[in-house]
């Protein structure tokens, strides 16, 4: 019975109204599945639209579920599963707060440079970090940073886009 | 645009006008008093007071469900509300079209736990098919037209509209309900052509077809059952039908073979399980119907119609999904059927109807007639003597009577058979055929009872009273709750838990304490009579029988077992329940 499960990022079109994230996370939470991550954020000041990114996990069954109960939330412009529909890119971003002084703090500014992490915040004893990419990239960061003096991370979720010039 | 701006209560009154509704279910209070102002000065709307909100919820779903038409409730903030909740989640489990306006404590006092303030928007979430918040009385005809348009467009269901009391005293603008498409819900109504070409060309080749009908041809409205009767006729195959769906096609047609799922017919059951070719039309495989998903109709390609996406290969993944109305889509079929001039193989056809014919012979639902006391199956199929013919609209309320009353009954039309089906609410029956009867003031409408679920609306007495609407309850008394009884017989040890109605009403002194008739027949040779007479009373009438204490309610497919594992009946072998079915519902 256990079937592999999938992950799966899908992008959401809803009206910026009252309530709408709530209708998302309710689904999610009152039939069972999975949130990963979740992002939202207005993305058309005109059409007062936002467009939410999900990732989920779930047996191909579940998966489609889900996409077909999104689907019918009265207030949802449109549904895209981005890992079937194509090449897609995913990133996000996280602020990472690293204290320690020492040789400690020049190896985690060392491998801030190898990652393209920038220094956004600095004190005598401690850094914050911004790094963007992949949740995989941004896992092993923070994986090395730990030993180093990690404090507090902050990550925005998943937002993902397909490549071409197509709307979703 | 200088038009007269009219208060929210006006607007509200005069959308409900606009929509062509006729009457409103409900219960006043502080929060809805501007919109009960309103109701008071015309004469357009019939208001009528229930006397608990659920009771409200249940009428007008008995309204919509005989009448194809939205029922529309009216519900005060905080109790009044969270009591319509269960009517709510009822509406949106059976897809039926109920728009419920709720009032709220004024805008400025939401979220300072005002007295009678609740999160009406937050608790009937999920229980909706939408709901809004009027926060600006400018919006606020605009939301009434909205919440019309998608409780009924699409699959049907309640949509909850919470009204703040200043959004009521406050003015604003009307506009009516015509304007141009909802801007994101956009049901898919017409089936996709390849598919249907696809679904018809399976159908041709099949061997063992069986049509498996639902709620949806219902919802549909009455063009899709005559779809459906022709279609079925036109290609000489069987039919079986969901609890919602029965009445879509008629009972008595040769063609039909009864309710199928738990306490469906044998016939229906094993037809399901051996077709090749199943064509669901407008139901949901939902578990009741379907028993051990791993064992269901192995052996057939499905096609499935339904206006929701979601419903399909929800539980059951289909061979050939068409989404759309069924009626739209049945139109379709049919058309391609008659102009390829498709007809089913008459040989491998008449060899299905031969083993159909077998299966028949068992008659699942023969009974041993009761000696001194009254069987439910006996009242009940002298009940369908004397409604024969007469256009009558029945309820029941939930449990053993509920499926006794939908194996026995036979249904011609559609929207005469009111039931809860998906979320199985006890309650339901009373309130609805008070809903039903409002809407057909000349027709019997009868409510099918058990004692204990008559006593969980039993103050709608009240409502039929005032009203006096000529509700016909036929009580079947066992003084049990017969179906968790008859659980407790197959998975309990018969452990009677709380099962047995103590301290039961005299419910001849109920009835004269509420003012309306009563019959009582406690042996088998008084049953006609008091059926004849309850038919006879012009006023409510509560008609009570004394049925069989023991009586169990067969052919049944216990849970978690496969359509070919049913109990027929009480002295059969009857296999031992799996620990995994045990720990279903």
């Amino acid at each position: 019975m256990d079937k592999m499960t999938e992950r799966h990022t899908i992008g959401v079109l809803v009206d910026n109204e009252a309530g709408v994230l709530a209708r998302v996370v309710g689904l999610f939470s009152g039939r069972g599945y999975n949130i990963d991550s979740l992002t939202v954020a207005e993305v058309d000041q005109n059409d007062h639209q936002s467009r939410i990114t999900i990732v989920t996990t779930g047996t191909p069954q579940v998966i489609e579920q889900i996409k077909a109960q999104l689907g019918r939330l009265v207030p949802i412009h449109g549904v895209t599963d981005l890992t079937v529909e194509g090449p897609h890119v995913e990133r996000e971003m996280a602020l990472i707060k690293v204290a320690g002084g020492g040789e400690t703090r020049v190896e985690s500014l060392r491998i801030a440079d190898i990652f393209r992490a920038r220094v956004v915040d600095s004190t005598i004893n401690s850094f914050v970090f911004e790094i963007t990419g992949s949740t995989d990239k941004i896992n092993s960061f923070v994986g090395l940073m730990r030993p180093l003096g990690l404090v507090d991370v902050s990550r925005t979720g998943v937002v993902a886009i397909s490549r071409g010039d197509k709307p979703m | 645009m200088a038009s007269a701006e009219l208060t929210g209560a006006e607007i509200v009154l005069k959308s409900l006008v606009d929509q062509g509704v006729k009457v409103v279910f409900g219960y006043p209070g502080g929060a809805v008093l501007p919109i009960y102002d309103a109701f008071f000065e015309q004469n357009k709307i019939k208001h009528i007071l229930v006397r608990h909100e659920q009771g409200a919820v249940h009428a007008a779903e008995g309204y919509a469900r005989s009448t194809g038409k939205p029922g529309v409730v009216l519900v005060t903030s905080g109790p009044g509300a969270t009591n319509a909740v269960t009517g709510l989640t009822d509406a949106l489990m059976d897809s039926i079209p109920v728009i419920c306006l709720t009032g709220q404590v004024p805008s400025h006092l939401i979220g300072t736990d005002a007295f009678q303030e609740a999160d009406t928007i937050g608790i009937t979430r999920p229980c909706t098919k939408h709901n809004y918040l009027v926060k600006d009385t400018q919006d606020l005809a605009k939301i009434m037209h909205d919440a019309f348009y998608v409780a009924t467009n699409g699959r049907p269901g309640p949509v909850v509209v919470d009204l703040p009391k200043d959004v009521m005293i406050n003015t604003g603008p009307y506009v009516g309900p015509k304007r141009a498409q909802h801007s994101s819900y956009k049901p898919q109504v017409k089936g996709n052509l390849s598919s249907i070409k696809e679904a018809v060309e399976l159908i041709a080749s099949a061997k063992k077809p069986l049509f498996y009908s639902g709620g949806g041809v219902v919802n549909s409205g009455p063009g899709a059952s005559t779809l459906l009767r022709e279609f079925v006729r036109q290609t000489g195959a069987p039919i079986t039908s969901t609890l919602m769906g029965l009445g879509a096609f008629p009972s008595t047609d040769e063609s039909f073979l009864g309710m199928v799922g738990m306490h469906g017919n044998y016939e229906a059951n094993l037809a399901m399980s051996e077709c090749d070719v199943m064509i669901c039309v407008g139901a949901r495989f939902d578990d009741r119907v379907t028993g051990r998903l791993d064992a269901f109709a192995q052996k057939s390609k499905k096609i499935h119609i339904d206006i929701d996406p979601s419903s399909i290969n929800k539980n059951v993944p289909v061979d050939i999904p068409i989404v759309g109305d069924v009626g739209h889509v049945l139109e379709d079929m049919l058309k391609v059927w008659k102009s390829t001039a498709r007809k089913l193989d008459k040989k491998a056809n008449a060899s299905w109807w031969a083993t159909i014919a077998k299966w028949r012979e068992r008659d699942c639902l023969k009974y041993l007639p009761g000696k001194d006391i009254a069987k439910p199956q006996y009242v009940l199929e002298t009940l369908q003597k004397a409604v024969d013919g007469k256009d009558a609209y029945v309820t029941t309320d939930v449990g053993q009577h509920q499926m006794w009353a939908a194996q026995y009954l036979k249904f011609q039309d559609p929207n005469r058979w009111l039931t809860s089906g998906g979320l199985g609410t006890m309650g339901y029956g009373l309130p609805a055929a008070i809903g039903a009867q409002v809407a057909h003031p000349k027709s019997p409408v009868i409510c099918v009872t058990g004692e204990s679920s008559f006593m969980m609306n039993i103050q709608e007495l009240s409502t039929a009273v005032q009203y006096r609407l000529p509700v016909k309850i036929l009580l079947l008394n066992n003084r049990y709750m017969g179906m968790v009884r008859q659980w407790q017989e197959l998975l309990h040890g018969n452990r009677y838990s709380e099962s047995y109605m103590e301290s039961l009403p005299d419910f001849a002194k109920v009835a004269d304490a509420f003012g309306l008739e009563s019959l009582f027949a406690d042996h088998p040779d008084q049953v006609e009579n008091l059926i004849a007479d309850m038919m006879a009373c012009e006023g409510p009438v509560i008609a009570e029988v004394m049925i069989d204490q023991k009586e169990n309610c067969f052919p049944m497919i216990p849970s978690g077992a496969a359509h070919y594992e049913m109990i027929l009946g009480p002295n059969g072998d009857q296999p031992a329940v799996s620990a995994k079915g045990a720990a279903l519902v």
